[in-house]
């Protein structure tokens, strides 16, 4: 079977009334990194969130796999593989590491420890600190344990919003190499980023939104190159 | 100068009583700090909780009397135990159905759900007094002492006694055992840690595919577990009546609340503060002094801080010093 992984087909709606979205489609291909930039109030987090079910969309269909997820909660696309980590309180900060991880493959009835390793190996640092509270770790820290609990369900697809806010730019390279290296594992990889130069960088493909519209859908290298869109979107 | 009597002394009318009390107080604010921690709401039906569930024990242990069924030195309320957690449990998951769970989906504001509590509150009340009535129980059975006053004397030969009650020494057991085990399933199953981690962060629980439902329910039998346990071994140490285990609510809540709302720990070390502080303070110190300072150095008058009539005075003022200077509690729990 071809075609993206995870699609979302000409989603529109919003919170209440009011429509954020319209007609906004975003795919994401096996393997592959897909990144939603735009400029502020655009939809982008919204966009994921339709993805993700946690808003309900009018119009247009969510389909896992060639399946249609459309009317599935957040909790049971988790359970058909996907994953997502919110931009914020996105760990357990009174639960050890271990747990934390132990926790994102709470739905695994088998054993999870191969998996377990898995992530020790993508973020060794998490490795040293197995038995720390997660709240105690530093910002760029807390990033990868909740990276690595969503990842604890071997899910399809990742979702992540914002992933790199709030952590320096070192960190930021850092989390965008390992983003590289869990999407080459055959993860498909669906962001939100503010850091749009960065993130288009390591995208396969890029969605620019405006106003909860697509705007650009290109590679990541196309858009970078693209001049309106450098000129609008990434200062130049 | 006789050290050794004054201690002897301290032990048996402060250090004794007080860590009876005291293990009394913390498997009560042990309960009070789980629903707080995981369903985020101060319970004040907690002290009425402990009264039901001591009820059922005291209705069995008469029961078992009467069939002539003991357990020789130990009191029958610990056979009859498990029966009184049942049956709290499903009076706890009743109120969870009826009440607390109408609120809870419509996710009102925790303060919505302790005015519920205190309505669920005088409800148990009511029923408990209907029952037993509203007046002392005595169910204490089995040896009185594991040692006298007067034992401890022909022993160790000192002029000041000590004794340790049966109720008093099962007590201290019977806490030692239940809060090891509640750290073990806390700490250990996956059932515990998932409830943990819903009290952590209920949004990325729900995500992770912990089942909301199961941890609401495996709260509230373990909060009705901890209150048999805590109501049966302080109605051993010190009788039964309704009225005063709905008093038992300041202290307890003093105690959870200077460890830290939502902290086990917290809730442990602050059950032993309250009743050591309580203790402590409404102590007459005239003989333990008269034991310490020179001859005729013995105070005139009792040397008591405060009338044991005022006793939940100390509760209170612990509770009101901790809110103004650390809110949080002792240990790290959630702000009040």
């Amino acid at each position: 079977m071809s075609g993206p992984v995870l699609i979302g087909d000409a989603m529109t709606g919003g919170y209440g009334a009011a429509d954020i979205l319209h007609d906004c489609t975003i795919a994401v291909e096996k393997g592959q990194i897909a990144v939603i930039v735009g400029p502020n109030g655009a939809g982008k987090s919204t966009a994921m969130k339709a993805v993700f079910g946690m808003l309900n969309i009018r119009e247009g269909q969510v389909r896992l796999n060639g399946r249609d997820i459309t009317k599935l909660t957040p909790q049971a696309r988790v359970a058909q593989g996907m994953a997502f980590v919110p931009q914020t309180s996105n760990i357990f900060p009174s639960l050890t590491v271990e747990e934390n991880l132990e926790m994102g493959a709470f739905l695994r009835r088998d054993d999870f420890r191969t998996t377990m390793e898995q992530v020790f190996d993508l973020f060794p640092i998490l490795r040293d600190k197995r038995r720390q509270a997660a709240g105690e770790l530093s910002g760029g820290q807390r990033q990868q344990v909740a990276v690595g609990r969503a990842l604890m369900t071997q899910p399809s697809v990742l979702m992540l919003d914002e992933p790199t806010a709030g952590v320096s730019p070192i960190v930021m390279d850092e989390l965008f190499d390992r983003i590289i290296e869990v999407a080459r594992t055959g993860i498909s990889i669906l962001m939100v980023e503010q850091n749009a130069r960065q993130a288009l960088e390591i995208a396969d493909k890029g969605y620019v939104l405006v106003q909860g519209r697509n705007r650009f859908t290109d590679t990541g290298q196309a858009l970078l190159a693209d001049p309106e869109v450098r000129r609008s979107f990434l200062g130049g | 100068m006789d050290p050794i009597n004054a201690f002897v002394l301290l032990a048996n009318f402060v250090l004794v009583p007080a860590l009876a009390y005291g293990s009394q107080l913390a498997l009560g604010a042990l309960g009070v700090t789980l629903v707080y921690g995981i369903l985020r709401f101060s319970n004040f039906a907690h002290g009425d909780f402990m009264a039901f569930g001591t009820m059922v024990v005291i209705l069995t242990t008469w029961v078992l009397q009467a069939a002539g069924i003991g357990l020789g030195v130990l009191p029958t309320a610990l056979l009859a135990l498990p029966v009184g957690i049942v049956a709290l449990a499903l009076y706890a998951l009743a109120a969870e159905k009826l009440v607390f769970g109408f609120y809870r989906r419509q996710r009102v504001k925790p303060v919505v759900l302790v005015m519920a509590s205190i309505g669920v509150m005088f409800v148990t009340n009511g029923i408990v007094r209907l029952i037993i009535g509203p007046g002392d129980q005595r169910f204490e059975d089995g040896g009185r002492f594991i040692f006298s006053v007067r034992e401890f004397r022909e022993w160790s030969g000192l002029a000041e006694g000590l004794a340790l009650r049966t109720a008093q020494g099962i007590t201290i057991v019977v806490a030692l055992v239940v809060m090891v085990a509640l750290f073990w399933f806390l700490n250990r199953t996956r059932t515990g840690k998932s409830m943990r981690a819903f009290s952590d962060n209920e949004d990325l629980a729900l995500l992770s595919g912990i089942n909301p439902d199961r941890v609401v329910r495996v709260t509230w039998i373990l909060a009705a577990a901890l209150a048999v346990v805590a109501g049966t071994l302080y109605g051993l140490d010190k009788g039964f009546r309704p009225f005063t285990y709905f008093q038992l609510l300041l202290p307890i809540f003093a105690a959870a609340i200077v460890g830290g709302l939502g902290n086990p720990m917290g809730a442990i070390a602050g059950g032993y503060l309250v009743a050591f502080s309580e203790m402590t303070i409404t102590y007459a110190w005239r003989r333990f002094l008269g034991h310490l300072l020179p001859e005729g150095w013995t105070p005139e008058g009792l040397a008591q801080i405060l009338s044991v009539d005022y006793k939940f005075a100390v509760s209170f003022a612990i509770l009101v010093l901790v809110l103004i200077f650390r809110p949080t509690g002792l240990f790290r729990g959630k702000a009040v």
